[in-house]
C-alpha cells in the first residue's frame, strides 16, 4: 500500500506573524517559514504505518513555491520515499489543492492520504474533506489515533464531546488532529540520505484542473489589543462595572 | 597542516542546524529541571542523541559520520550550549579531542575500527591530565611498558579530572614510553584502551561547582595489557602531540560553548528585565540595565565573530594555535563577565537557585579552566608573538 502525505510551507509556528502595512496579507519577507505542523503529524503517522509493516511506500507532496522543496526535504528526512513538488507562486485554495491531489492521487492510487486537518497561515480546515468529497471516498478527520487492520482503517475522532470512532474502507482520507503523534527530529545521518531520494517537481497545468481561486481577500488586519484588566474592591464594585459594561 | 575542508554540503547542514535548534528548545530546555535533579542527561534523550547523528557529527562520512568541518562543528556546539552543558559534554569528546586525535594520528586500521564506534554513540574519553601533571608532560607518571614477549603494552597509573570516564566505552590514554623526559615531549605515546579491558577502572564522579548531569572521574589503571595495535599511529613518541594537536580542537570547542550559554543566559536576563518592575516600570527601562545589556550584546558578538574567523581558518588549512587560544580566553571570560551580569539583573532573585541566573553563573565557571586555562593560554599567545617577532628580527 501507498500512503500519499500532502504537506505545506507555512510560516513557523515560533514567529510572531505581521500584517502588512497596506493590509493586504501577512508580510512573508525574511520570515522563517517550516512544514505545518499538522502535516508533520501526518508525515510521523505514515511513516509509523509503514514501519509497522502496514504500508510499502510513503509519497509527500507539497504545491506551492520552489521552497516547498525544504518542506518534502523535511518530509524526506523524517522518512517518506520520495517527494512531488507541484510548483506554483500562485496562492491555491483549498479547492485547488483537492483538486490537484484528487488528480495525484487518481495516479497513485494510495491506499489512504494522511493530511493535516488545517494549515496553521490560512487555518481553513477544508483540504482534507474536499478531497474526500472529490474522490467520493470515506473520510476520517481531526484523527486522534489511526489503526489499519486489512484493507480498513479505524479512526478515532477528536469531537467536541470526547471521541469518536469510525471504521472506513480504504482507500480513505484521515486528516490528522495535535494529539495523534508526536512527530520525530529527522537525524542527521537521514537528512543526508534524504538529499538522495527522488523528487519530482510537475506544474499545475500537468493536471489540468481548474484551481483559480474562487476568494478574493478584501482586508487583513492584526487582531485587537487585548486591554489591561482593572481591579476592584468588592463584589459590589464588581457587580457595578458589570452592569455598566452590560454583561451581567 | 591539512587541506581545506569543505565539510557538509551547506543546505543538508542548514536543514540540519535548524532541527537542531528545534530539538534544543522543545525537547532540551524542558529537560533541563530533570538533568539538574538527577544529576543525569535522562536515557531517552541520550538515546535520541544518538540517533540523531550527534556523537559522529566530526567522523568522516564514509565512516559512519557526517563529515562536519570545523566551522560547522563550532556552529553545532554553539547551538546545543544553548542548553545546560552536560548535553554537550556528552558527545564533546568523540566529536572532538578523541576524533582529532584519531584522525591526526590514527592507523588506517584504527580509525576503521573505532569510528564508526564512536559515531554509532560509543563514548570516548581523554586521558591525558594526572594528580601530579597537566600541561607539563614532564612529569607524567602514567607508564606504558612493551610486553616481554614483544606485540603488547602494559599500562599502570591514573588519570584525573576525565571527562564522560563513568559512561565512556574507550579512552585515548597519554603515557610514558621513556623513563626519560625526551625533547619535543618524545617520551609520550597515545594507547586506545577499551574500558572494558582487565584493569581499568573509574572512581566515583567528582562532585562539582556546576554543570550537572555532566560527570568527571578518575581513570585507574592497574597492570592494563593492550595489544600492539592499541598504541596510537603504531609508533611511540608521538601521543603528546597528537594530544596537543587535538587541543586546538578542544579550545575551540570551549569557546563555542562559553558564547552558546552566554547568549542563553543574556536572552533569558533580557525575559527578566521587561517583566521585572519597580518604582512602577519595568527595570528594563533603567538605563544602567541596558548598560549591562548591551555590553553583554556586545561581546557576545564579538566571541561570534571570533568563531567565525577561527573556525574558517582550521578549514581553510591554516596554523591556528594562537587564535583558538585567543577564541577560548575571549569567550570564557566574556561568558563570565555576562554571567556575572546576569545574575544582577535578576538582582536578588539572581541568587536564588529556584531561578536560572544562579545555575548558569556556576556552570560558566569552569570554561575559564578546562582545556587550558586563561593564564596558560595567555602565556602560549605570548609565547608564539615572541618567537614569530624573533623570527623575522
Amino acid at each position: 500500500m501507498k500512503i500519499l502525505v500532502p504537506v505545506k510551507r507555512v510560516i513557523d509556528y515560533n514567529v510572531k506573524p505581521r500584517v502588512k502595512a497596506d493590509g493586504s496579507g501577512v508580510d512573508l519577507a525574511n520570515v522563517k517559514m517550516s512544514m505545518n505542523p499538522f502535516d508533520e503529524i501526518a508525515v510521523e503517522e505514515a511513516i509509523r504505518i509503514k514501519e509497522a509493516g502496514k504500508a510499502e511506500e510513503v509519497i509527500a507532496v507539497s504545491i506551492g513555491p520552489a521552497k516547498a522543496q525544504e518542506t518534502l526535504r523535511t518530509a524526506l528526512a523524517m522518512g517518506a520515499d520520495r517527494a512531488i513538488l507541484v510548483e506554483t507562486d500562485d496562492e491555491v485554495e483549498p479547492l485547488g489543492v483537492a483538486k490537484i491531489l484528487k488528480a495525484i492521487a487518481e495516479e497513485e492510487e494510495p491506499g489512504l492520504v494522511i493530511l493535516g486537518k488545517q494549515a496553521i497561515d490560512d487555518d481553513s480546515n477544508q483540504t482534507g474533506q474536499m478531497l474526500a468529497a472529490l474522490m467520493n471516498r470515506p473520510q476520517g478527520t481531526f484523527a486522534n489515533t489511526v489503526e489499519i487492520e486489512g484493507d480498513s482503517v479505524t479512526v478515532k475522532r477528536e469531537i467536541d464531546g470526547g471521541l469518536e470512532t469510525v471504521k472506513l474502507t480504504m482507500p480513505a482520507i484521515v486528516t490528522t488532529d495535535l494529539r495523534l503523534n508526536e512527530p520525530r527530529y529527522a537525524s542527521l545521518p537521514n537528512i543526508m540520505k534524504a538529499k538522495k531520494k527522488p523528487l519530482d517537481t510537475k506544474n499545475p497545468a500537468d493536471f489540468g484542473v481548474d484551481i483559480a481561486p474562487r476568494l478574493k481577500t478584501t482586508n487583513v488586519s492584526e487582531p485587537p489589543v487585548r486591554q489591561a484588566g482593572e481591579k476592584v474592591e468588592d463584589v459590589d464594585a464588581l457587580v457595578a462595572k458589570l452592569k455598566a459594561l452590560g454583561v451581567a | 597542516m591539512a587541506a581545506s575542508n569543505p565539510g557538509m554540503d551547506e543546505d543538508v547542514f542548514a536543514q540540519f542546524l535548524d532541527q537542531l535548534d528545534r530539538y534544543v528548545r522543545e525537547r532540551l530546555l524542558p529537560a533541563e529541571p530533570d538533568v539538574i535533579a538527577n544529576d543525569k542527561v535522562p536515557d531517552d534523550i541520550l538515546e535520541e542523541m544518538k540517533e540523531m547523528g550527534l556523537f559522529g557529527l566530526t567522523v568522516p562520512e564514509e565512516h559512519g559520520g557526517a563529515g562536519l568541518n570545523t566551522s560547522q562543528y563550532a556552529q553545532v556546539v554553539y547551538t546545543m550550549a544553548y542548553a545546560a552543558p552536560a548535553f554537550r559534554s556528552i558527545f564533546s569528546i568523540n566529536v572532538g579531542m578523541f576524533n582529532s586525535a584519531l584522525k591526526n594520528g590514527g592507523t588506517p586500521e584504527q580509525q576503521a575500527e573505532w569510528w564508526p564506534r564512536i559515531a554509532g554513540g560509543e563514548i570516548a574519553c581523554f586521558g591525558l591530565t594526572e594528580p601530579g601533571s597537566g600541561s607539563d608532560s614532564a612529569a607524567m607518571q602514567t607508564t606504558a611498558k612493551p610486553d616481554p614477549d614483544g606485540n603488547g603494552w602494559t599500562l599502570n597509573g591514573t588519570k584525573r579530572y576525565i571527562t564522560n570516564a563513568p559512561h565512556a566505552d574507550v579512552a585515548l590514554i597519554m603515557a610514558r614510553t621513556e623513563k626519560e623526559a625526551l625533547p619535543k615531549n618524545a617520551h609520550v605515546s597515545a594507547f586506545l584502551v577499551p574500558m572494558d579491558t582487565p584493569g581499568v577502572s573509574t572512581g566515583s564522579p567528582d562532585k562539582k561547582m556546576g554543570q550537572a548531569g555532566a560527570h568527571i572521574a578518575d581513570v585507574m589503571l592497574d597492570d592494563v595489557h593492550v595489544p600492539g595495535d592499541a598504541l596510537l599511529g603504531g609508533e611511540t613518541g608521538k601521543g603528546f602531540r597528537f594530544a596537543m594537536m587535538s587541543l586546538d580542537n578542544g579550545r575551540i570547542s570551549v569557546g563555542a560553548a562559553s558564547a552558546g550559554y552566554a547568549r542563553r543566559a543574556l536572552d533569558s536576563a533580557l525575559k527578566y528585565a521587561t517583566e521585572r518592575k519597580a518604582f512602577g516600570e519595568p527595570i528594563a527601562n533603567f538605563q544602567l540595565i541596558q548598560q549591562m545589556l548591551a555590553e553583554s550584546e556586545t561581546e557576545i558578538y564579538a566571541a561570534e565573530c571570533m568563531m567565525r574567523d577561527v573556525t574558517a581558518r582550521v578549514d581553510r588549512g591554516e596554523n591556528t594555535i594562537r587564535q583558538a587560544a585567543a577564541f577560548k580566553v575571549f569567550a570564557s571570560e566574556m561568558c563570565g563577565r555576562v554571567m556575572d551580569r546576569v545574575v544582577q539583573i535578576y538582582g536578588g532573585a539572581g541568587y536564588l537557585a529556584e531561578y536560572d541566573a544562579e545555575r548558569f553563573f556556576r556552570d560558566a565557571r569552569i570554561y575559564r579552566i578546562y582545556e587550558g586555562t586563561t593564564q596558560i593560554l595567555q602565556l602560549q599567545i605570548a609565547k608564539h608573538m615572541l618567537r614569530d617577532f624573533q623570527a623575522n628580527v
